[in-house]
């Protein structure tokens, strides 16, 4: 199925090639440039790419471009699934991905790439797997390698994960604390339209884990409004039927951090909207233009709104702008003509504001239309979508493991039409 | 910059220090970067003299430094003696180092490969599977044509290794040994044949791979283990399950016949009708009539297996199901896939690219699907082009008569985007809405001619071009007085002055000379202009200008002759030939010269003639022919290996091919024959025995949870295995006390004892196995009439009804045992099996009238109830036979009596009209047979309805043995006890007794009761009472006996019984 999988770096060069058939030249990376060089920016690049005689399917992240190279008919989302997997699991060795890490790490990642396909279809992903075949990297055991000449990189005996009926849990854990922790996180979509009221408005839900539990624990975690949650996917470890019935999750967790499931709530349903935008973009001919805005605090349960962080794109005419912030920092990039301002915490007292005036490059017509405001914020200790979780069990093991749970709403795609 | 930093690093022979670089810094951490990727010359020999050393620590630091020349694509096979002498290296570390080398340069290095092909056979026999495992890999991966006999020979043995690791290894071996050789693609088949047997859940998404690349035309090798597919489907790992349900949907596209064939009513009707006049009655035919379409149990079972992995966090699982609805499952299901892939919008930039292509070509044919979530596809700033480009094109084609004002709100504000590329195609997407809509055309041509007034140039051009479009459809859609639009065309007539794109100004040209009768007083003044300004237009301008003049001096000679001639002149000396060209024959038509040419007098009809208008449609209505989420559909050509989905049948082909009659155990390697045997003969119970024993293997539960096979069988030692074969007896025992009293009785159960016993015995005697197990079954059939007679039962004979006895159960993993392996509960008893095949009557519970146009029609599916095993399970079939949309149709309050309870069926957000669609709601009615009554709500209106289930149908199959009936009527006689007599109406042979039985109640006959005696057994739904019944056969009197703890069901099952045996 993947044929070849090469990593292009920003500035075009190939850095890391691996082929699981026969070589194929790094020279059909030509047409990937090509598409490349016609793309206004790296995240326009087409993710499939049709030429004579194979079919490069790329995704772009942490500025790298991953490039497959397939021959035959193949599901693109298999491949392109796929291709992000292998980025998590480098996330997952080395906590992130980018060029220098995976350069410092290139037997590892050599050897992670060979152990996850075969003949170009997936052998071993699961990260408890893998990481029992090819050892992470740690920076004592780097030193007693070094010092004894000897490495453990590499595992001699196949994982028992891989054969159970549980791939996903490696056996033999052991902790001297055991712990569950579970963060519950919401992101807000919405498109709010000038006139402040909500164009569209949806909520997508997490419940990311770190489980560090001995043995074989299999828990259920049940919610005190599960009926909430309409549309869900889940990390193969959850028993679908009990989710069907019961509306209760039931799993034996991987070991470590993990994605449990990830829910959808959609544009059908009300959502609180916790921010609002009070805003006056105008352009004058000849001189420029004015620019205030107050964000302000809408419908957030009594938390506080934090982390907030507002997002102009101006356009290209704009030469810069010279702003005031009642509140945090504000800094403007010339080249992609774009205004960050970090605003902070909201403060109801005091709504923080922005203003100041434009500057266009003379001679040039005014822009027809005012930039679209993208939003970032964060509230902590509240779902937004009101989902909470009632109670955790386990069963099949004799400790008492501490358990956590925490909320956490933030924006997603949050964007204002001014 | 970071290139650049890392490119020097590892020309220079030291890390550079002082590049300023950060990572640079960062690497030499590292010991084994500190001279990363050396292209040096010298430096080789530098590697050669480390790996020709005699410590490891040397040898692993130049395997690593050549795996970071070969990770980056240098050439180091100038190394390849060096290295190739360590794969005997005993460091697992360096050896796995020196597969990778090894399977990257063999090909270019085929004759010192070979030194290494000893120590892989050596490996593959060694005791540890990940070592067997990686040496078939690597083995296979060398790509040296030489080594197919061995490689022929390592793949066979490795298909039967104990571990399941390497049978999957050597799953995908067989594409490589077949890209290297095709000629041994038949002895390959017989190896994939091998493995599509195998059981574990590992194994089967390789094998299917292993297929797909290999021979996927062998559509024939998958029949057997069809069903076995379909129920191990959840429990594949997530790529397995995303390459089965590919080749799962090309397979029913072969096999059954098309669900949607039957919305035409009439045709599907008549093979009914000629079947049944010859052997059934005449209430027979009537039933039949009512359902036309019987999906086949195999389709079907498809169909719900897959269902639950739209809930996967996998993209490529989800599409695929996606896919395998839209192709395989009846329109009216269709739905359920629309809120996952919505889910999937979600998810990374590429990802959603894809799904939306999918999204756009699902939409360009069925539009309701996805109208609900018409606000999903609403485009963000953010969104990168070609994503951007999707969505409107989804937005337009979900655009109808109600949203479109929503639609056209949101399509201005995009027209001020101000990325130019996707504002020109928010135009066109406003005229293709324009175009389908008619109600809006007008509004959208108004605010297209405000758009013309738009600073930016393209923006103008494409709402030009559009509106050109535009008017040029409306008439010739439907003559309009003249006056219409006139002011559009004398406006766009006085930007042509402002306007530069070549294509727009085209546009206007091409108009006014359209319709210069609307504007004769501007027409003429307007090719004026052009006429002085021609040299310097683009060439399709100037064929513009041609056709202006050309129709121009048709119209209105007397102005504009002189003109034409000029512009005539002129083009008569353009550079372009095809210029040239049609202004000599222009020339020729329009201004003849003294001869007169023949064509001249056409001149006008020619010129002037109604021009078809174009059609705007959607670029992805052509890429429906190719399967969805497949490459080709995403790039619109056929890729390379692309495997065409067949048409449905027309007649469905034999479904008994899927029938598993004997088990086939996989052999083992030939020195763990005595000891694999008896592993399997457990695998071989496992999945009916797990569900009905569940308390015996706690040992092994928290793993057979989840998946019902067990992949893990090697981990089990002997004791579990004893275990079991005691667990086989002590079944034996209490399953059929009466295997010996009663000789007759359950003799599929001895034929299936039979195969295990001989299972049991070493390999060689298994092909006698085989057929002696065929050849009990024969005399079985012929001997138990009764089975046979049940058999011609159902329209679809073969499949379900053919194993309906107790032991059968266990041969074929039908439904039930599927639902129960996967389910966790401990409830669901195992022991029910699916009910026998008779037409269900469907019972009214809404009439059209007095629903406003929507009527729904109940029939009682029999099954057990997907929503919990205490519901009967109530399919509803709503129609809407009104003329308009209906809406949010849903279940309203109900009024039950204390203990029912009714699972609702999902909102359905909108009924086009005739739209037809079923549903599912499960009714615990808690043994009573008092009405459920609820409210079904269509937008603002409320119908109460009510469901009362007749006695026969709260009853479920309960599969028991003879002597277990005997017993359990023993304990339930006296007041428990109701009989009674009646004649018999026509015929009293086996089957219509056994006919009448099952139309009145679900319940299963048991098997072995004597002649002229049939008796029944099942368990009210509610509370699981036993529910017994038996007739007995006198001259023409049949004697009725029903035992039942609860009298009244008892009472008037007998009354039930009595009238359907008295009619008939």
């Amino acid at each position: 199925m993947i044929h070849s999988l090469f990593v292009i770096n920003n500035t075009g060069d190939v850095f890391m090639e691996k082929h699981w058939k026969s070589v194929i030249n790094k020279s059909i990376c030509d047409y990937f440039f090509e598409a490349q060089g016609k793309a206004s920016c790296p995240e326009d690049v087409c993710p499939v790419i049709n030429t004579p005689h194979h079919y490069l399917i790329n995704i772009y992240r942490n500025s790298l471009y991953f490039v497959a190279v397939v021959t035959t008919e193949v599901p693109p989302l298999f491949v392109l699934e796929f291709l992000h997997r292998i980025c998590d699991t480098f996330e997952d060795y080395f906590n992130e991905c980018n060029e220098s890490i995976l350069k410092e790490h290139y037997v590892i990642v050599y050897e992670i790439l060979d152990e996850m396909l075969d003949n170009g279809f997936p052998l071993a992903v699961e990260s408890n797997v893998l990481k029992e075949l090819i050892k992470p990297p740690n920076f004592l055991r780097t030193i007693t390698d070094t010092v004894t000449g000897k490495s453990t990189g590499v595992s001699g005996i196949l994982p028992t994960g891989q054969l159970s009926n549980i791939p996903w849990r490696r056996t033999g854990v052991k902790y001297a604390n055991n712990e569950a922790y579970f963060d519950i996180i919401e992101e807000i979509d919405a498109i709010i339209d000038k006139s402040g009221t909500t164009v569209t408005a949806e909520t997508q839900g997490y419940i990311d884990c770190l489980i560090k539990l001995s043995g074989m624990p299999d828990l259920t975690l049940t919610f005190v409004n599960a009926r909430l949650l309409d549309d869900v996917s889940f990390h193969p470890c959850v028993r679908f039927k009990r989710w069907e019935n019961e509306k209760i999750l039931s799993f034996v967790p991987p070991d470590g951090h993990f994605r449990l499931m990830s829910y959808h709530i959609g544009a059908q349903n009300m959502v609180a909207i916790p921010v609002y935008l009070r805003h006056t973009i105008n352009y004058r001919e000849g001189s420029g233009g004015r620019f205030d805005v107050t964000v302000g605090p809408k419908q957030t349960m009594g938390k506080t709104v934090e982390n907030v962080v507002l997002e102009v794109p101006f356009p290209k005419t704009v030469l810069n702008v010279t702003l005031t912030a009642s509140q945090g920092k504000y800094s403007f990039d010339p080249v992609s003509k774009m205004m960050t301002w970090d605003v902070g915490k909201i403060d109801t007292a005091k709504l923080p504001n922005i203003r100041g005036n434009i500057t266009i490059q003379t001679g040039s017509p005014i822009p027809e239309s005012n930039p679209v405001i993208n939003v970032q914020f964060t509230i902590s200790q509240m779902a937004v979508s009101g989902i909470k979780v009632n109670r955790l069990d386990m069963y099949g093991e004799k400790y008492k493991p501490f358990k956590g749970v925490k909320y956490i709403t933030r924006a997603g795609k949050f964007q204002v039409r001014t | 910059m970071a290139g650049n930093g890392f490119q020097t690093s590892y020309a220079n022979d030291k890390p550079p220090s002082s590049t300023g670089s950060g990572e640079a810094a960062e690497m030499s951490t590292d010991p084994a970067s500190s001279s990363f990727f050396t292209s040096d010359f010298k430096r080789h020999e530098d590697l050669k003299a480390m790996l020709d050393s005699n410590k490891d620590t040397q040898k692993l630091e130049a395997m690593k430094r050549i795996i970071g020349m070969v990770a980056k694509g240098k050439d180091a096979s100038d190394l390849f003696p060096a290295v190739v002498k360590n794969v005997v290296s005993k460091n697992l570390e360096i050896k796995k180092l020196v597969y990778v080398y090894l399977t990257r340069y063999a090909e270019e290095q085929q004759d010192l490969a070979l030194l290494s092909i000893s120590t892989f056979q050596r490996a593959l026999r060694d005791p540890n599977q990940l070592i067997r495992a990686s040496a078939l890999r690597v083995l296979s991966s060398i790509r040296v044509s030489v080594i197919t006999p061995i490689m022929m020979l390592a793949i066979k043995e490795a298909v039967m290794d104990m571990s399941p690791y390497v049978r999957k290894t050597a799953a995908h071996a067989i594409p490589k040994l077949y890209s290297l050789d095709p000629e041994v693609k038949d002895q390959l088949i017989e190896v994939i044949e091998r493995l599509l047997g195998d059981k574990t859940t590992l194994v089967a998404g390789s094998a299917i791979q292993a297929f797909e690349e290999v021979c996927p035309e062998r559509i024939d090798l998958i029949h057997k283990n069809y069903r076995k597919l379909c129920n191990l489907l959840v429990d594949v790992e997530e790529w397995g399950q995303v390459v089965i349900i590919n080749m799962l949907t090309r397979y029913s596209r072969t096999q059954f016949i098309s669900p949607n064939q039957a919305d035409g009513p009439g045709d599907a009707d008549r093979p009914f009708y000629e079947d049944s006049d010859k052997e059934e009655e005449e209430e027979e035919v009537s039933e039949m009539k009512k359902t036309p379409y019987m999906m086949d149990h195999d389709h079907r079972l498809l169909l719900r297996q897959a269902k639950p992995l739209l809930n996967s966090r996998n993209a490529a699982v989800v599409m695929a199901v996606g896919q395998l609805y839209h192709h395989c499952a009846p329109k009216s299901e269709g739905n359920v896939m629309a809120k996952a892939l919505i889910r999937l919008l979600r998810s990374q930039k590429e990802i959603q690219y894809v799904v939306l292509s999918n999204v756009a070509t699902m939409t360009s044919r069925r539009k309701g699907m996805f109208e609900p979530h018409l606000k999903s596809f609403y485009i963000r700033s953010s969104d990168p082009l070609h994503i951007k480009l999707l969505k409107l094109e989804i937005l337009t084609n979900l655009a109808t008569e109600s949203n479109i004002s929503t639609i056209l709100r949101e399509f201005q504000t995009y027209v001020t985007s101000p990325d130019k590329d996707f504002a020109a195609a928010t135009i066109q997407a406003i005229g293709r809405c324009a175009s389908n809509i008619a109600e809006v055309t007008d509004t959208c041509l108004n605010g297209l001619v405000h758009l013309m007034s738009n600073r930016d140039e393209s923006v103008v051009a494409e709402s030009v071009v559009v509106i050109k479009k535009l008017l040029q459809m409306r008439k010739s859609g439907h003559k309009h007085t003249p006056s219409e639009h006139k002011d559009i065309i004398v406006h766009m007539a006085k930007m042509v002055d402002k306007i530069t794109v070549p294509m727009a100004r085209a546009s206007i040209l091409w108009l006014i000379g359209e319709y210069s009768e609307r504007v004769p007083k501007i027409a003429p003044d307007v090719l004026r202009k052009m006429a002085k300004g021609f040299i310097n237009e683009e060439d399709i301008v100037k064929l513009q200008i041609l056709n202006l003049a050309a129709k121009l001096c048709i119209t209105n000679a007397k102005q504009c002759k002189l003109l034409c001639q000029y512009v005539f002149n002129l083009a008569k000396y353009d550079q372009n030939y095809d210029i040239r060209d049609r202004s000599r024959f222009l020339r020729q038509l329009i201004l003849p010269g003294e001869n007169g040419s023949a064509l001249a007098k056409y001149a006008k009809k020619i010129f002037l003639a109604t021009k078809p208008a174009p059609v705007l449609e959607s670029k992805f209505k052509d890429r429906d022919h190719y399967q969805l989420g497949t490459l080709s559909h995403l790039l619109n050509i056929k890729c390379h290996g692309y495997q065409e989905l067949p048409e449905w049948p027309e007649v469905a082909p034999d479904t008994s091919v899927r029938n598993v009659e004997v088990v086939m155990p996989y052999v083992p390697k030939a020195h763990h024959v005595q000891h694999k045997k008896k592993k399997e003969s457990k695998s071989f119970y496992s999945e009916s025995e797990s569900s009905q024993e569940e308390t015996e293997d706690s040992s092994d539960e928290e793993e057979d949870e989840s998946s019902d096979e067990d992949s893990g069988s090697e981990e089990n030692s002997d004791d579990s295995e004893k275990d079991i074969s005691k667990k086989v007896s002590s079944e034996e025992e209490s399953d059929s006390d009466d295997d010996e009293s009663d000789s007759e009785d359950s003799s599929e159960e001895d034929s299936s004892d039979d195969s295990v016993e001989k299972i049991v015995t070493p390999v060689k005697k298994q092909p006698k196995t085989k057929t002696k197990a065929a050849t009990t079954t024969k005399p079985t059939t012929s001997s138990a009439d009764l089975l046979l007679d049940l058999d011609d039962l159902g329209p679809s004979s073969g499949s379900s009804v053919a194993v309906t006895p107790a032991g059968g159960n266990m041969l074929t993993p039908t439904l039930a045992t599927g639902i129960s392996n996967i389910s966790i509960q401990d409830t669901p008893p195992a022991q029910i099996i699916p009910p026998s095949i008779v037409q269900a009557k469907s019972y009214e519970l809404l009439n059209r009238m007095t629903g406003n146009g929507l009527s729904i029609t109940y029939q009682f599916t029999r099954t057990v109830s997907v929503f919990s095993p205490k519901m009967v399970s109530i399919e509803l079939k709503l129609t809407n036979n009104s003329d308009d949309t209906l809406t949010s149709i849903k279940i309203g309050d109900k009024k039950l009596q204390s203990g029912m309870e009714i699972q609702e069926f999902p909102e359905i957000g909108s009924m086009t009209a005739g739209m037809s669609t079923t549903c599912l709601i499960g009714i615990n009615f808690n043994d009573t047979i008092q009405p459920a009554k609820f409210a079904i709500c269509v937008g603002d209106n409320k119908y109460s309805v009510s469901i009362t289930a007749p006695v026969g149908e709260l009853i479920q199959p309960y599969s028991m043995s003879n002597a277990e009936f005997n017993t359990q009527q023993g304990k339930l006689s006296g007041m428990n006890e109701n009989s009674g007599k009646t004649v018999i109406g026509v015929e009293k042979d086996a089957k219509s007794i056994c006919l009448c039985v099952h139309s009145v109640a679900n319940v299963i006959q048991v098997p072995g009761s004597a002649e002229n005696v049939y008796r029944f057994s099942g368990k009210t739904v509610g509370t699981g009472t036993m529910v017994l019944m038996s007739v007995v056969v006198a001259d023409d009197n049949a004697k009725i006996t029903v035992n039942c703890e609860k009298m009244v069901i008892g009472s008037m099952l007998l009354k039930d019984l009595k009238t359907s045996i008295a009619k008939s």
